[in-house]
């Protein structure tokens, strides 16, 4: 036992260096990014849920805050930095008036006029994309999840035309040259395929949690809106939230606390 | 008949024609000797299964992790994969132009996957676009 414990010892210091090595670029081939590769073993600690959802916490949200969980996830998965009309966004910001554009009061208070609002996928309960999919390519997990198939995409966009959010991006070009921080362990997208926020199911499958959240330090509650107990339903349950565009008959699975 | 004169003829021509390549490969035998990697013994099936099927077991793959959301393969001896083509594949065939291109190449095959999938766990930059249609793009 004691000795295999320190063969494991041995092991790691000399995986530490060579990882710190690597990162220096003596050792050739490593990635500037990402961590060990998952194992089978990780996989079974998955996360499950009967219904994921999120809750922000709008308040705590500068746009300093939003740039560091788009450039988490957008690392992450390999999101292209594209500027202009061919940008490509899982998770970016937007001012009260583009996030609740049905909402508008006449008298806001200006701290709320004025803030700048985390925006990604909804993950909605009804959601439109999935319905006129027609390779149900993107489709929705028994956990509400609203995934992409993207073997299965033919490019048609109707789901972008569908989506109330402007949640979906089209891959107008082969994205891989627009890739700056590049994470070896995600797959890249190519041209002709529509992309969009997963709610890191890649993660939760090893049991972490998205990386936004990870990031937001507390700004962003992640959880199973399912289950009474969850840490996201007692936020819920304290305080008032409000979802995107209601109107629109999709049921996010987004809150948005003032 | 009608024609024969000209039809007889014209069918030993098609003929002729489709049956070239198989005379112009006639007692030549294919040998291809992809690079196997040497820190390991076993794939995740046997030599003869992976040669037949790996296509058809990625594909189920690919099917049941994205889809169904099932992520470990237990092979026929009871060990537990990763289903992954970049992670659990590459992981181990460290060169994929010394193993998958070899085979490929030869039986002029050219699977998209690379397309989106890295080629390497260790990968340190996106493989640039293809400058042909030959190499990569459909
Ligand atoms: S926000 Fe748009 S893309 Fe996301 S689930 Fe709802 S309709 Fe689909
Ligand atoms: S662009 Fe792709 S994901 Fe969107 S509706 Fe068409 S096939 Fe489905």
């Amino acid at each position: 036992m004691k000795s295999n414990r320190r063969e494991f010892l041995k092991l790691a210091a000399v995986s530490a260096m060579g990882v710190g090595a690597a990162r220096l670029g003596f050792l050739g081939d490593a990635p500037a990014f990402a961590g060990p590769l998952p194992t089978a073993a990780d996989f079974e600690k998955g996360f499950k849920a009967k219904h994921w959802g999120m809750a922000v916490f709008s308040a705590k949200f500068t746009p300093e805050l939003i740039e560091k969980c788009r450039t988490a996830c957008h690392t992450e998965h390999n999101v292209p930095d594209i500027p202009g009309k061919k940008q490509i966004k899982w998770f970016w910001g937007a001012s009260y008036h583009e996030a609740f554009p049905t909402e508008q009061g006449q008298f806001l208070s200006e701290d709320v006029e004025h803030r700048e609002f985390p925006l990604l996928c909804n993950h909605c309960e009804q959601p439109m994309c999935v319905r006129v999919c027609p390779t149900q390519a993107t489709f929705q997990r028994p956990d509400g999840i609203v995934m992409m198939d993207f073997h299965r995409c033919i490019g048609c966009r109707y789901c972008m035309a569908g989506c109330p959010f402007g949640a979906r991006s089209f891959n107008f070009q082969d994205p891989r040259p627009f890739i700056h921080n590049f994470n070896p362990h995600y797959p890249t997208r190519m041209r002709g395929v529509v992309e969009k926020c997963d709610f890191c199911a890649e993660r939760l499958a090893i049991g972490k949690l998205p990386v936004c959240v990870e990031a937001a330090g507390g700004a962003l509650v992640f959880g199973d809106l399912g289950d009474e107990n969850s840490d996201i339903r007692k936020v819920l349950r304290e305080h008032f939230a409000i979802r995107r565009k209601p109107d629109a008959g999709t049921s996010p699975s987004v809150y948005y606390i003032l | 008949m009608y024609n024969a004169k000209y039809i007889i003829p014209g069918i030993l021509f098609f003929l002729a024609l489709i049956f070239v390549p198989v005379g112009y490969n006639m007692g030549k035998s294919f040998d291809v000797k992809p690079e196997l990697p040497k820190d390991q013994k076993d794939c995740i099936e046997d030599v003869q299964v992976m040669r037949d099927k790996h296509m058809q077991i990625l594909n189920d793959w690919r099917n049941s992790a994205v889809r169904d959301g099932e992520r470990i393969y237990v092979n026929s001896k009871g060990k537990k994969y990763v289903k992954s083509l970049t992670n659990t594949c590459l992981g181990c065939h460290k060169d994929k132009a010394k193993f998958c291109d070899r085979c490929h190449d030869t039986v002029g095959v050219n699977p998209y996957c690379f397309d989106c999938h890295n080629i390497t766990p260790n990968q340190k930059s996106p493989i640039p676009p293809a400058q042909t249609g030959e190499e990569g793009g459909h």
